[in-house]
């Protein structure tokens, strides 16, 4: 668990969002996120008294939340608190696990209830991207890693796959880095390049929302960094919902932040709100690493 | 104590016996194992390798390789000991006659001892076991690939599939000899197909089926689970999941079962002597006069053709030749076939690798 020293270090001064200073490791920098952005953000997803159980088991209570449209919003919480249960429910991974439910409430995107009956979890996870904890691009070419999610959908012109591959891998600075490799193994590349990729991989199919489950885990301080700077590039163009463990992270890179304990939410608000002043206890024990 | 050099010195004590005791015992298993094999195979070869090869060019005997078996004739004509077999001893004997009637003389007598399928070939059985392989393989693999798929990804774990996986270990404990009682009362005779290639295809297919199934969970299991939820990720289906990003990569763990099923299927007596083997057959498979005859023929076998001639006629020396000589080819023969699937295999897994 991330140990982070209590409010007197925190400063509003922060360094400025697009480069984030190298993550010192006691201090939690916040940015002027929400100042910095401009015009108000319009709530994309919405959900509703949500209540979900694994088997017998509940994993999320009662949860109300409004996500803004192309904002970053993390979510933070120690661990089995339920937010990355929450994240998987947003594109429906949860549906391919034996015996989970949703016993009441509803999230919906764009006002459509996304466990309507009438709603396809493919044409939601078209939609709804997702990049997991462990990178895991597919023991292809860099090529067919990103061209994947086209293909799948019927793209073979190979001149607008082309251009798909250059955009993408530019979304996710890594153009550069492997323009001249684009026929070698996707699982040749370095940790944080792999991260990149499968960013890459879900932007190539243009969603609108891209769900990060713990993305920067298993990186070191440099490829966190250069996720990171990719988040706030991507934020112009998708809604970024990211799960971590590091409130550094959180802080950096997100606009609004929840909070979740043992499976209920605790907290939401502006980041800065949460780091700098949050109202509740939980919240200040938490964010200010006496518990967790 | 006093009389070691010093304090590391090795004392005797059970323990170190027990030690020493179990160390040879599972050296001198292994080793046994290792001579008993190397004896069968060793036999095999050097009695076996008389008959395929020969001092003279070229070398192979290609009449055992590429004629069908025949009757052998031994007699002695003019003071000389042939040995002959049908079609060169009936040469032999008209052109004998002939001389004679162009002599004037009376047809001469050839006392002969006759001894059957000692002469010839064993054509027609190559060509059945790898018929009888590549068919029962093609089927095995097919059944065997999908419902391992559906029981591994599509099939939600509860009573009723571990019912099928119990069902399937029971299957795989069925003597050879059910499964070709089996093959006899279901597609020879109720579904009517006779002895045929196809009722052998499906009553071998069925034999090795459950090896084919586990071996396929497993290694669909061994594909981490990364690859499913990336590719489910981007909108694909689980259809396209498993087709594009799952099996490429089970495959080579696939192959390597079905190696042992080839081995199996090539090499097994009991389920085809009902369902598909001839003891002899003039006619090549490939000789019908319509494409779906092909399906409804028997065959001639390696496997049922060594019991054959190993317990279905009077024993000699002109017997044992056709004996070792055929089980050598038939061993040649699944090395063969297992050697390209090895080789598939390690393609395979050359350009997957994660």
């Amino acid at each position: 668990m991330v140990t982070v020293t209590p409010s007197p270090s925190l400063t509003s001064t922060a360094a400025p969002m697009e480069t984030p200073a190298a993550p010192t490791k006691f201090s939690v920098t916040v940015p002027p996120a929400s100042a910095a952005k401009s015009g108000v953000a319009t709530t994309l997803i919405n959900i509703e008294n949500f209540d979900f159980y694994y088997g017998a088991k509940q994993a999320l209570f009662d949860i109300n939340l409004k996500l803004d449209d192309k904002r970053v919003t993390a979510f933070i919480g120690p661990s089995g608190c339920g937010k990355s249960t929450l994240l998987r429910c947003l594109n429906r991974m949860n549906d391919l696990i034996d015996g989970t439910s949703i016993k009441r409430g509803s999230i919906s995107i764009r006002d459509v209830d996304i466990y309507g009956r009438d709603v396809d979890a493919i044409e939601l996870r078209k939609r709804v991207g997702m990049v997991f904890q462990k990178s895991n691009p597919f023991p292809k070419s860099i090529y067919e890693n990103i061209t994947y999610g086209l293909r799948i959908q019927g793209v073979k012109t190979k001149s607008r796959l082309d251009e798909v591959v250059e955009k993408s891998l530019r979304g996710a600075a890594l153009w550069d880095e492997v323009k001249d490799r684009l026929h070698e193994s996707g699982l040749g590349l370095s940790g944080g390049q792999q991260q990149r990729l499968c960013i890459a991989r879900t932007i190539a199919v243009e969603p609108e929302v891209i769900l990060m489950d713990e993305p920067c885990s298993a990186l070191d301080p440099i490829a966190t960094s250069k996720v990171e700077e990719l988040i706030h590039e991507l934020k112009k163009q998708f809604t970024i919902i990211i799960v971590t463990h590091s409130m550094q992270q959180a802080a950096r890179c997100s606009d609004k932040t929840a909070f979740f304990y043992m499976g209920k939410l605790i907290e939401y608000d502006d980041t800065r709100n949460i780091f700098m002043n949050p109202a509740n206890p939980q919240t200040e024990a938490y964010v200010s690493g006496r518990f967790g | 104590m006093s009389d070691l050099p010093h304090i590391f010195a090795s004392r005797p004590s059970r323990g170190r016996f027990l030690e020493r005791a179990t160390f040879w015992v599972f050296r001198l298993a292994t080793y046994l194992v290792l001579a008993c094999g190397l004896f069968v195979f060793g036999d095999i070869v050097v009695k076996g390798s008389g008959t395929v090869f020969q001092r003279e060019f070229p070398f192979v005997n290609t009449t055992f390789l590429t004629h069908s078996p025949e009757s052998l004739y031994v007699f002695e004509y003019k003071g000389q000991k042939h040995e002959m077999g049908d079609t060169e001893f009936r040469a032999f004997r008209e052109k004998e006659e002939a001389d004679a009637k162009v002599a004037g003389q009376p047809a001469p007598k050839i006392k002969t001892e006759s001894y059957v399928y000692s002469a010839g070939g064993i054509w027609p059985c190559i060509v059945g076991t790898v018929l009888l392989v590549v068919g029962s393989m093609t089927i095995a693999l097919f059944l065997g690939v999908s419902s391992a798929i559906y029981l591994s990804e599509y099939a939600r774990d509860g009573r009723f599939v571990r019912f099928i996986r119990l069902a399937i270990l029971n299957l795989a404990g069925v003597p050879s000899i059910v499964f070709g009682l089996f093959g006899l009362a279901m597609f020879v005779l109720a579904l009517k197909w006779n002895v045929s290639l196809i009722a052998g295809w499906f009553t071998l297919a069925f034999m090795v089926l459950p090896v084919v199934i586990t071996a396929s969970e497993e290694a669909l299991k061994s594909v981490p689970k990364g690859f499913r939820d990336g590719s489910l990720a981007l909108g694909a289906t689980k259809w396209q999941t498993i087709r594009s990003n799952v099996l490429p990569y089970a495959l080579p763990g696939i192959l390597t079962s079905s190696i042992l099923g080839i081995a199996r299927v090539a090499g097994e007596t009991a389920p085809i002597m009902f369902t598909a083997a001839y003891v002899v057959r003039d006619k090549l498979p490939w000789e019908v006069d319509k494409l779906g005859d092909f399906f409804f023929q028997g065959v001639m076998a390696l496997p049922y053709h060594i019991y054959v001639v190993s317990s279905k006629i009077p024993q000699n020396e002109y017997t044992e030749r056709v004996q070792y000589g055929t089980a050598f080819v038939f061993l040649l023969i699944v090395g063969l076939i297992a050697a390209t699937s090895i080789v598939l295999r390690n393609k395979l897994r050359g350009s997957y690798k994660w």
